[in-house]
């Protein structure tokens, strides 16, 4: 039963797409329904079969398993504090993995840890430590292939090349869950928490950090990330791809190599996020491309080289967001169209805005700009002179980097200064006709159901 | 030689322009430093004046004296001196009493108020600039006898290498911006010691991370320990190259 | 003692020096004259090498003094307008120059005879700027006997001393003749010189218009007085000139 990405992609590539997956699908769907009422049967009608066992060094089952093995189908196996070693724990039965004090399995850089493959398993407090990486298949501290209604919660994992790796997988959570790991580089890292073609997902409350993605989201729909802490991972904070009707919520990515990505994808909500310092040669906040039908709200980016990079993408609402400190808050590629930038706080950001063209077909209004110089006669909060919130300079830039060697030089003040008084270059449309005098309130616990 | 010194310095201490300009840049230094609670902005606002003020008082400051001292210079060349002496002696005196503002004016207040990597760049580069445009203002002083046309070369030279260099270099740019320039933006870059003087700067500076591309080339070449010391020497050429022809030119003077 | 040797000189257009061939020995005093514009002030800058000339030579004891600058340890110079720092006090300025000098040579035995004649020491604490056009030229006159010196070169010596110090500095002249150095004075006054001068030297629009000593210019003449000697042979030959 173990496929890895590669081998399903060489599928989807073989076969007739719709077809085959939608066939895959309703026997997924049968087969889980029966899953479910089988398990539940159990559980409510005839609840003394279902056992815990308990799993020690000094106890009659002395590791997981031997437990594993013992064990029937809805059965609790509770595992007190301890180190234990092994093959990988293959989970073929729906079982409750409870660790008591965080009882140590260690892959000991031979092999991977859990690999739960069947509906139905919680696996909660348990310390997993390293899973080692390999060239040939993605090892992880914990491994889910086709399945549903799995809880992994509560867990620290150390050192795992991937973390927790999902994998075809429904109606998941995974909470709680810190995960830590040293990587050096980006060719023998894995990702904290790896999920592939799955749905209804909750990742909430899990802290990750030096993995090479800390959450990378591909072929996942109708998931919510929430609470999420990202750090010091050394390609994204986020990465996620074709994955549609996503909600990411009150998550931090702070100091990530290359900030966040959100690539190809449709109808994504991102409320209250704050993208912190994601600072380099090529560094975003958060990188749009092509993406659509969008909601950004509430968010934060503060000192990232590039707040938000947009490319292909449209009709996203980016509304009530604080850009402070930035290289550039917000790139605008001129592929871009349909975007909305209101009520936004830009502060201390060196280049507010830079497009790459002429042609700006998205609108920017009521946003409020520090670096605004105009006045206000009729007190009604709004300047009466629009904002063009690209100077000369940054237009120049996009689109000859090399131009940069004049940066800071007096040439370029003096004509950043014209542009201003006789806009030549930089286009009309660029421009927030109402830019307001004061920052907008943001009330960052502003959430949304 | 080094007693010309003592007496070239000597003089100028006796004029207070030198006094004003030390308080000038240390008033300007100590109020942006502790304006800005982050020290990096700090460096940066104090960039803008090392890179127009500084070239501008060196390159006037040293033609003016050269222009004063005239009739020292014709009392020393009736002795027995040699004449390359008597003019490298007034260089260094000036540049040595240009040098001491700096230090005192903006290179004390960065070392107490926000010694980091940049804001020691910054003092390495404002000190280069200042021999720089000393050594420009002797090659200008020594073309013409006429005071007035010397500070007018010498402003020209400043006016030049702040607004009009790179002008032209934008000019450039943009009429062959379908070609790849980014080696060529390190040509250019060394042409012009203020250029020079600014990229080592914003370099050491957390923004560089901005400059993309050619901000990873320039940091390949000037900015890595190894490329401090390209850079460095790009500087030392520009300031070595002017004033030699200055002694030249001085070799064959008439008084 | 110095030797000359087609000596031209050119300041843009204009030909200030013209083949000028003349030697100067020791023992003599020079009187270098000329009408304003002669090329007399030039000529003593070349000597100095003040102004490069664009052709011939010069040699100080036999050596050529291009690129060499050794030589003028043997030379007091007094200028025709002595320039100063401003800033600097007359007593700075001695002690300047005494300091520069000993780093060129090894023992200078200072000659203050000037000094004391013309009482510096009262205007020491002076600066330079403060001090009138007869003032600085006593303090050029000091400097140029200050180091005894076996040539002196100087412009315009009398040039707004009063008649005292004028005389002062005459005597002082005698002096050095005495002591058997070479001495070239330009000036146009001419009966100023008449007790002193051994040799006559005459520039005429950059050239050599003769060069004699005092009793060839007499007996050829048959004037006392120098200044009229001058004048006579003048006067022929600007008209062997025209014709």
């Amino acid at each position: 039963m173990s496929f890895t990405k590669n081998v399903f992609i060489e599928k989807l590539k073989n076969n007739r797409q719709i077809v085959i997956p939608s066939a895959m699908l309703i026997v997924n769907f049968i087969f889980r329904i029966w899953m479910i009422s089988f398990c539940g049967i159990m559980v409510i009608h005839i609840p003394l079969t279902a056992a815990t066992h308990t799993v020690c060094a000094d106890c009659t089952l002395k590791n997981l398993h031997e437990a594993l093995d013992y064990a029937k189908p809805c059965d609790t196996i509770l595992v007190q504090k301890g180190i234990y070693h092994g093959e990988v724990l293959e989970i073929r039965k729906s079982i409750t993995f409870i660790g008591q004090d965080h009882p140590i399995l260690d892959g000991q850089e031979k092999n991977e840890l859990i690999s739960v493959k069947t509906n139905d398993v919680n696996i909660i407090g348990f310390q997993l430590i390293n899973a080692p990486f390999s060239s040939s298949r993605e090892m992880a501290g914990i491994n889910v292939y086709n399945a549903s209604n799995i809880n992994i919660s509560n867990n620290q994992l150390r050192n795992t090349c991937f973390g927790i790796y999902l994998a075809n997988v429904t109606h998941c959570t995974v909470q709680n869950n810190s995960l830590h790991s040293v990587s050096d580089i980006e060719l023998n890292a894995g990702n904290g928490i790896h999920a592939w073609k799955c749905d209804h997902l909750n990742i909430a409350s899990n802290e990750v950090s030096g993995h090479r993605d800390g959450i990378y989201f591909e072929f996942v729909t109708k998931s919510l990330i929430t609470d999420n802490q990202s750090y010091e991972n050394l390609r994204y904070g986020l990465h996620f791809m074709f994955s549609h009707e996503d909600e990411y919520r009150n998550n931090r990515f702070e100091n990530n190599g290359a900030g966040v990505a959100v690539m190809y994808t449709k109808k994504v909500t991102m409320l209250n996020n704050q993208f912190i310092h994601n600072w380099g040669d090529s560094a975003y906040g958060l990188l749009l491309k092509d993406i659509s039908d969008s909601h950004i709200e509430n968010n934060i980016f503060d000192q990232n080289t590039i707040g938000i990079q947009m490319e292909g993408s449209s009709r996203i609402v980016i509304t009530n967001n604080t850009f402070t400190f930035n290289g550039w808050a917000v790139q605008l590629q001129a592929s871009c169209d349909n975007n909305n930038f209101l009520s936004n706080n830009f502060n201390g950001n060196t280049f507010d805005i830079a497009t790459n063209g002429t042609l700006v077909l998205n609108t920017i209004n009521g946003n409020y700009w520090d670096k605004y110089e105009g006045y206000d006669l009729d007190k009604d909060g709004i300047g009466d002179v629009p904002y063009r919130p690209t100077s000369l300079y940054a237009m120049l830039v996009s689109e000859m980097p090399f131009t940069i060697m004049l940066w800071r030089s007096f040439v370029v003040y003096l004509l950043d200064r014209m542009e201003k008084v006789i806009p030549s270059i930089t286009p009309e449309s660029l421009i927030d006709a109402e830019p307001l005098m004061k920052k907008v309130k943001h009330d960052p616990r502003i959430t949304t159901p | 030689m080094g007693k010309i010194i003592k007496y070239v310095l000597y003089d100028i201490l006796q004029n207070k322009i030198i006094i004003a300009y030390t308080l000038f840049l240390l008033v300007v230094s100590v109020s942006m430093l502790s304006l800005e609670t982050d020290t990096n902005k700090g460096t940066l606002s104090l960039l803008n004046i090392i890179l127009i003020v500084l070239p501008l008082v060196s390159i006037v400051f040293a033609t003016i004296h050269f222009y004063n001292s005239y009739e020292f210079i014709e009392l020393l060349i009736a002795q027995p001196l040699q004449r390359s002496k008597i003019l490298l002696s007034q260089y260094f005196g000036v540049t040595i009493a240009l040098l001491t503002a700096f230090g005192i004016g903006v290179g004390m207040p960065l070392v107490l108020l926000s010694f980091t990597e940049a804001s020691s760049m910054l003092i390495l580069s404002g000190a280069l600039l200042t021999v720089v445009f000393t050594s420009l203002a002797f090659w200008a002083s020594v073309i013409t006898n006429d005071k007035a046309k010397g500070i007018g070369i010498s402003l020209l030279l400043w006016f030049y290498f702040s607004l009009i260099y790179d002008g032209l270099v934008l000019l450039l740019l943009f009429s062959f911006s379908d070609y790849p320039l980014e080696k060529a933006v390190m040509v250019f870059t060394a042409l012009n010691p203020v250029d020079m003087g600014r990229i080592m700067i914003l370099l050491k500076l957390d923004i560089s991370a901005l400059m993309g591309y050619t901000g990873a080339l320039y940091k390949q070449f000037f900015g890595s320990g190894y490329g401090t010391i390209i850079s460095t020497g790009v500087m030392l050429v520009w300031a070595i190259v002017p004033i030699a022809f200055a002694v030249r030119i001085f070799n064959r003077k008439d008084l | 003692m110095i030797h000359v040797s087609q000596l031209h000189k050119t300041f843009g257009n204009l030909k200030v020096l013209n083949d000028i061939n003349i030697g100067f020995e020791q023992g003599q005093i020079v009187a270098v004259i000329g009408p304003n514009g002669s090329g007399k002030t030039t000529f003593i800058k070349c000597l100095l090498g003040m102004v490069m000339p664009d052709e011939g030579q010069i040699t100080f004891n036999g050596k050529t003094i291009k690129n060499d600058w050794n030589y003028r340890s043997l030379i007091g110079y007094m200028p025709q307008i002595g320039r100063y720092p401003d800033n600097m006090k007359v007593g700075q300025l001695f002690e300047m120059m005494k300091d520069i000098r000993k780093s060129a040579e090894d023992n200078v035995q200072t000659d203050e005879d000037l000094l004391e004649a013309f009482d510096m020491k009262s205007i020491y604490h002076k600066p330079m700027r403060t001090l009138s056009g007869g003032t600085r030229q006593k303090v050029s006159a000091c400097l140029a006997f200050l180091f005894n010196p076996p040539v002196l070169i100087l412009d315009e010596p009398t040039t707004g001393l009063d008649p005292l110090s004028a005389e002062l500095l005459k005597l002082k002249i005698a002096r050095e003749k005495e002591s058997n150095k070479l001495v070239l004075i330009t000036s146009h006054i001419l009966s100023d010189l008449d007790e002193l001068v051994t040799n006559v030297m005459y520039i005429f629009e950059g050239d050599v218009f003769f060069y004699k000593t005092l009793e060839e210019l007499k007996r050829e003449t048959g004037e006392e007085k120098l200044g009229k000697a001058i004048a006579n042979i003048i006067r022929q030959g600007h008209k062997k000139l025209k014709d």
